[in-house]
């Protein structure tokens, strides 16, 4: 009856991870203190902030409440596995337009900018408003990363 | 802290439903995880704390949309994005299409299930409104076999179902044929749009047929202890021809079929006004729908 552990293989960032994990263990932990993934943020813990978004399958997901055995044999995309190969085009436009203020949130940010740019290239601001709206920032900078994310989307469809 | 599930409580991987409806008879105390976006942060907070959670939302079996005879038949753990996304949902049951464009936020809506959100029986589920207007009904199924409940029978109560406590809901069956060629409204108010809690929603349907109303469903939720249907609204509003004289005479009734609390988010004036305010809109838009109006 007690199942204690489970194995679990997933892709994260390209990489094939095999893990054993409690069947309780949050995405979020394995991410963060296991494989050191610390783009990822703890925000709120209760699905309210977007913080530690990451993409499962290509599909946005809150790591805070998604269990890692869900994940197994998907495939697992971080704010590390978008910048590999240097700053993205959307963390470049992020500083560019100082869309950052304390930071914490800028990653869920990120890969929700990613997400909408992949579904809509062409982005207007109500799309941003739109796919961004599971996304809080408490220091309240929400003008300066719409205007990042806007400049990032011309960027990429001008390229 | 909220980082983690807290470890005393069990967690169980069943590798079909058969094993989870047997984990569910055998053991007490247990609680079936679909989604998680409630029922992982109800764990998370201890408001609920169970000894053992059966996982189920892995099981594929359970993970489906198909039509049939003039049904739609989901399978419970089906996403709410899934059906936002799903075209046989937007040509059948626009309505529960509209309802979840409204639900929560992206990563939420890619977690969140139908079946979860009906379980958790939330007074503000948001699939709730629609499925009281489809007139759905909820398959559950235990050890002892399966058996079907009408979606007004199903909730009893905030957090309360008509669930046995082995049992598990499987399949949402959301008969459309009655309600086609008719119109359909939904609107919500929350305190952010389309992403808090609703503070009330509307979820309506109206059929027109020979210049009278046939036939007019009109369902709220967060006004009472569960989503309710607004009978009053409704039974005036049958055989009559569609104006707005009957539109905002109808809608004021609308509070004889609610009975709302002040809470954190609003207090009962409010959620009273904007019933009726809603419910003028829902009927004005869905008939506009239908070309009568």
């Amino acid at each position: 009856m007690c199942i204690n552990m489970v194995k679990v293989a997933f892709k994260v960032n390209g990489e094939h991870i095999e893990l054993d994990v409690s069947p309780r263990e949050l995405l979020i932990n394995t991410l963060r203190s296991k494989l050191g993934l610390t783009s990822v943020k703890y925000g709120c813990g209760i699905g309210e902030c977007g913080a530690c978004t990451v993409l499962v399958n290509g599909e946005p997901v809150l790591a805070c409440l998604t269990l890692t055995v869900d994940v197994n044999s998907k495939d697992i995309i971080t704010l590390e596995g978008l910048s590999k190969n240097g700053l993205t085009d959307i963390q470049r436009a992020f500083i560019e337009e100082g869309a950052i203020q304390c930071g914490y949130c800028t990653p869920g940010f990120i890969i929700m900018a990613e997400y909408m740019l992949r579904e809509v290239p062409n982005p207007t601001i109500s799309d941003v408003k739109e796919y961004l709206k599971g996304n809080l920032c408490r220091c309240t900078g929400y003008i300066n990363i719409f205007r990042a994310v806007l400049k990032a989307a011309k960027s990429r469809v001008s390229r | 802290m909220m980082y983690v599930i807290p470890e005393d409580i069990e967690f169980i991987v069943p590798v079909d439903l058969r094993e989870a409806l047997e984990l569910i008879n055998k053991l007490n105390n247990v609680k079936a995880l679909a989604g998680g976006t409630d029922l992982v942060v109800d764990l998370k907070t201890g408001r609920f704390k169970p000894k053992y959670v059966v996982y189920i939302g892995g099981l594929k079996e359970l993970r489906y949309i198909r039509d049939n005879n003039g049904s739609l038949h989901i399978g419970a753990v089906t996403t709410i994005q899934e059906i936002l996304d799903s075209k046989i949902i937007a040509e059948k049951a626009p309505l529960l299409r509209a309802a979840t464009e409204k639900f929560a936020y992206w990563q939420i809506r890619n977690t969140a299930t139908i079946g979860g959100n009906l379980c958790n029986a939330s007074p503000a589920a948001d699939t709730a409104p629609p499925l009281l207007v489809y007139e759905a009904i909820i398959k559950a199924e235990s050890v002892r076999g399966s058996r079907l409940i009408p979606i007004r029978e199903f909730f009893k109560g905030p957090r309360q179902t008509a669930l046995e406590r082995d049992e598990l809901v499987t399949e949402i069956i959301v008969p459309y044929k009655d309600l086609e060629n008719s119109g359909y409204s939904y609107f919500k108010v929350g305190r952010r749009r389309g992403y808090d809690i609703s503070l009330v929603a509307v979820a309506c349907v109206v059929k027109v047929e020979g210049g009278v109303i046939s036939d007019v469903r009109l369902a709220l939720n967060s006004v009472a202890p569960i989503p309710v249907r607004a009978m009053n609204v409704e039974k005036t509003l049958i055989g009559k021809k569609p104006s707005l004289e009957i539109i905002e005479e109808s809608s004021k009734l609308v509070v004889y079929d609610i009975s709302p609390i002040s809470d954190v988010r609003a207090p009962i004036e409010y959620r009273q006004y904007m019933a009726k305010l809603l419910t003028r809109e829902a009927l004005l838009e869905a008939l506009k729908k239908t070309g009568v109006m």
